[in-house]
């Protein structure tokens, strides 16, 4: 099967790949790339743990073709941290013992992130609607909600 | 052990209880750290898995001739590459497993016994070229009559999975096969004896349905043997050494031959302490002689691992007017899935443990129905009879018009009860945790319409076990520690906690690892609450140890005789003499070379002494009489830890366990057809709770020490999870006055009983 050739950003550099059409960005970014930072908990839609951004878009990663990334801004668990400097939400998990297992942290993040962009000053529930399609099974979500509304409220006061 | 336990819990602690960051932490926010997927070698093969369409059939014959000589196919394997074992059975932990079994349930042999077994296994160049090859494979079966539920598989006309199954445990021996694999009973006293005694009796059926474990990350790993037979194998489980051993057996390897590297675990909860994909991949790669990669789909995960039983349950409670109880009675079946081993021994141990009964008795069967081989879930068997018991208890509660807690408190378990299951227990918390659940603000909180509020209590063994860990001190001071239980919610920061409290050496300069299979001796898993005591122990041992050999280089330093050296804040000192004289961990390691050479301990032992962990939990749950909805609007979590080394994690625990307990009480359960295959084989449809569903669950930890444990740790992790069953199921009773004896509490069975009753 012929393959198509896309050229696309990700976490800010210029990545050139050949997928064939049937391969998700998950599978992309995992197997042709060697970003490993997203995870796979389902290939359906349903857990999160694949979350990155697309274009400014919150997406699960395999739901997306690797051709639909062409010529797009991808940005993963990976580009989170800046230099030797984590961005606050990844500080405030480890503080906040917001993960266990730590599998579904990458797409919590991602998601986590997309909402503070949107969203500076999130309710409780506004927290917990939004990343609803984020499973995690481990921490019963009480740490990772808090770890949230903290950093929100520490940006408002920063 | 007792007066070493003592000096710690005298001693002022500097490092245990508090909440550092944990060592693995920025691996897991960046995206680095490699789980069982995240590992690729060069020349790597696919493999992948048929499995069988059928619950239950005879396999006639297997063809893989054509798959075979499709191009890119490498090896293709089936039951005739593994050796057949006789019946044996093997303590797995909390289970109990025999080899015939495994070696069947890994490649199904004379029949498959569940739509999802596996059948045959590819290695190909790639994933499309692997499914092809699958669908090339031809399987001729004889399709036989199949049974998924107890109360059918119990019959005498029932369809017979295994025709050479005679229970066991019954007098006299049957003499016939069914699919009854054994009777289990515990007691004390004599039960007719105390419900004669009894003001009033309570009797009820419970039904509990199948669930998974759902850890996230599915099943994974990757094999690469060599020519000569040495094998690499990277998976993620619970345990590394466990893993070594099955595969070693299943496939004729000597154990030196084989060395597993866990990778980080993505959830576990007792459904990585078996193997599905490894001795496959193993063999793949053996056939091959090239590195095999092999994941789960989320399907397969569902139909083909091993989640825990349901089970029907039957209990009564003889109780006095004042609240005493008089006698104790349960009947339990719990699905076994296609092989022996349901966790109803534990199950039918733990029913009435959190309570001093003199009159009591658990009968448990083991049944074997077409469905796939349970595995451990989070205190196996104990949440489903508890569930029962707690369910009765809190109707009694209100028939004879107690506080649910005050009655609990009357009949509470507590240092010296005999338990049922036999042994006088040590110091446990359940009168404790009862008094911090009724002194909580939670308790005695207004409730809104429509809403209510449910208790119930847990009791939970824990374990110990081989375990192995060692300790070196770096020539600069620095401390690695190598680890054998794979870290599943940072028990590396827990271990690293011990030693730089033994050690008088900040944390950050101790680096733990999980060691290899070669880099420890045996360590069963990551399991039965066990880690931060057992992997603990070891670690507090080991340490204690470096710390006498540190001592004795600076006796030899300092050239005095060593009862003149103590160990203090990371220093050795001169206890005699006029000038104070100390010496750091660091510059004693310095000259490690001139007074011996490198320091390092290590510890192995078989750690006895786990110390039960008792748990309350309060929910306040309201029940939309419309449409059958159950929301829980406030949860409190209570427990005994013993010692929470880490406190962040323990609640962690207590937090995760309460909402996987909710989704057991309120949506998942595995949904069959009539053909016996799986319905609901994805997140969408097997509803694990999500962030939305369940609020804040608050925690209290209490502290009753093992006296069994250097800092008094009990293990959390698995009695969060056995409370929140009866709890909810309480909470929904009591706001709708009609009494719940089933789960899942999902809209339709509440909507159900809210209209006919
Ligand atoms: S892997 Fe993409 S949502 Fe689960
Ligand atoms: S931390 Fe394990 S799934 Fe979220």
């Amino acid at each position: 099967m012929p393959k198509t050739h896309i050229s696309t950003q990700i976490n800010g550099d210029s990545y050139e790949f050949l997928c064939n059409t049937q391969q998700t960005l998950l599978d992309v970014l995992r197997q042709e790339l060697d970003l490993k930072g997203s995870k796979e908990g389902c290939a359906t839609g349903d857990c999160g743990a694949c979350s990155v951004m697309m274009d400014d878009r919150l997406v699960c990663a395999c739901l997306v073709l690797g051709a639909e990334a062409d010529g797009k801004k991808i940005e993963t668990v990976e580009g989170l941290s800046s230099g030797s400097s984590l961005d606050p939400l990844q500080q405030k998990f480890i503080d906040l013992a917001a993960l266990q297992c730590g599998i579904c942290t990458p797409g919590v993040l991602v998601a986590a992130r997309a909402l503070l962009e949107k969203n500076k000053s999130p309710s409780e529930e506004e927290v917990r609607f939004w990343l609803a399609g984020n499973l995690c099974r481990c921490t019963g979500y009480d740490k990772i909600v808090r770890a949230v509304l903290e950093v929100a409220a520490e940006a408002r006061n920063a | 052990m007792n007066d070493m336990t003592q000096t710690n819990l005298e001693r002022a602690l500097k490092i245990v209880g508090s909440r550092p960051a944990r060592p693995d932490g920025v691996d897991k926010v960046t995206g680095r750290a490699l789980f069982g997927a995240d590992k690729s070698l060069p020349n790597m093969l696919v493999g992948r898995v048929l499995r069988s369409p059928y619950a239950h059939a005879k396999i006639i014959s297997i063809d893989t001739s054509k798959a075979e000589k499709l191009e890119g196919v490498k090896a293709i394997i089936t039951s005739a590459d593994f050796e057949d074992f006789p019946s044996e059975f093997v303590p797995n932990g909390e289970m109990v497993v025999n080899m015939k079994d495994i070696t069947r349930n890994v490649m199904a042999r004379e029949k498959v016994l569940y739509v999802g077994h596996t059948l045959a296994a590819v290695a190909a160049t790639d994933e499309d070229v692997a499914e092809k090859a699958l669908a090339l494979i031809d399987v001729k079966y004889d399709v036989l009559p199949h049974v998924l539920e107890v109360e059918d598989a119990e019959k005498s006309d029932a369809p017979l999975l295994h025709d050479d199954m005679i229970t066991i445990g019954v007098e006299p021996m049957p003499t016939s096969a069914s699919n009854v694999a054994k009777r289990v009973e515990f007691g004390l006293g004599d039960v007719e004896k105390g419900f004669s005694e009894a003001d009033l009796i309570v009797e009820r059926e419970f039904t509990t349905q199948q669930v998974h474990q759902g850890y996230i990350e599915p099943h994974a790993c990757l094999a690469s043997v060599s020519e000569d037979g040495q094998a690499e194998l990277w998976c993620t489980t619970q345990g590394p050494f466990v893993v070594r051993n099955f595969c070693s057996k299943l496939l004729g390897f000597n154990a030196a031959q084989i060395r597993v590297t866990a990778s980080e675990i993505g959830g576990g909860f007792g459904g990585k302490t078996v193997v599905y994909l490894e001795p496959l991949a193993l063999a793949l790669s053996r056939k091959s002689c090239r590195p095999v990669k092999m994941e789960m789909n989320r399907a397969e995960v569902f139909t083909s691992s091993g989640p825990t039983s349901g089970a029907k349950i039957w209990v009564k409670i003889g109780v006095k007017n004042n609240g005493k109880i008089t006698a104790g009675d349960c009947v339990l079946k719990y699905q076994a899935g296609a092989f022996q081993g349901a966790p109803v021994g534990p199950g039918a141990m733990c029913a009435f443990a959190p309570y001093d009964l003199k009159n009591v008795r658990a009968v448990g069967f083991d049944i074997v129905v077409n469905r796939p081989k349970v595995a451990a879930y989070r205190a196996p068997g104990g949440p489903i009879s508890e569930y029962g018991v707690e369910s009765v208890i809190d109707e009694i509660a209100m028939k004879i018009g107690m506080d649910p807690i005050d009655l609990r408190l009357k009949n509470a378990a507590k240092e010296g009860t005999v338990a049922p299951y036999g042994p006088k227990l040590g110091p446990i918390g359940m009168i404790e945790t009862l008094e911090a659940a009724k002194s909580h603000p939670h308790y005695s909180a207004p409730l809104g319409a429509n809403q209510a509020r449910g208790v119930a209590s847990g009791f939970w063994f824990n374990i110990g076990g081989e375990t192995s860990s060692s300790i070196t001190i770096n020539e600069d001071g620095t401390v690695g520690l190598t680890l054998g239980t794979p870290d599943i919610g940072g028990s590396r920061a827990s271990m690293a906690m011990m030693a730089s409290e033994e050690l008088g050496v900040p944390m950050e300069l101790i680096k733990p690892i999980i060691g290899d299979t070669n880099s420890l001796g045996f360590n069963f898993l990551t399991g039965g609450s066990r880690a931060t005591f057992s992997t603990g122990t070891t670690v507090v041992e080991s340490t204690r140890e470096a710390i006498e050999e540190l001592k004795k280089r600076a006796a030899l330093l300092w050239e005095v005789s060593l009862d003149q050296v103590e160990w203090v804040d990371g220093h050795a000192r001169l206890i005699s003499g006029n000038e104070p004289k100390t010496m750091s961990l660091a510059q004693i390691a310095k000259q490690a070379g001139k007074t011996g050479g490198p320091i390092m301990a290590n510890c192995s032992m078989n750690v006895t002494g786990a110390g039960p962990s008792l748990g309350t939990h309060i929910v306040d749950v309201e029940v939309d009489e419309e449409t059958g909805q159950v929301s829980i609007v406030r949860y409190t979590a209570i427990q005994d830890a013993g010692k929470a080394i880490h406190p962040a994690y323990v609640e962690g625990q207590m937090q995760g366990g309460a909402v996987q307990g909710i989704g057991w009480a309120l949506n998942e359960e595995y949904i069959y057809n009539d053909k016996g295959e799986l319905e609901n084989t994805g997140f969408l449809d097997y509803r694990i709770p999500v962030c939305s569903d369940v609020p804040m669950i608050d925690t209290v930890i209490v502290e009753v020490p093992n006296p069994n444990h250097p800092y008094g740790v009990r293990g959390v992790g698995e009695t969060p999870i056995i409370p929140p069953l009866a709890a909810i199921s309480n909470a929904v009773s009591r706001a709708t006055n009609k009494r719940f004896d089933e789960l899942p509490l999902s809209p339709p069975k509440v909507l159900a009983k809210l209209m006919h009753g």
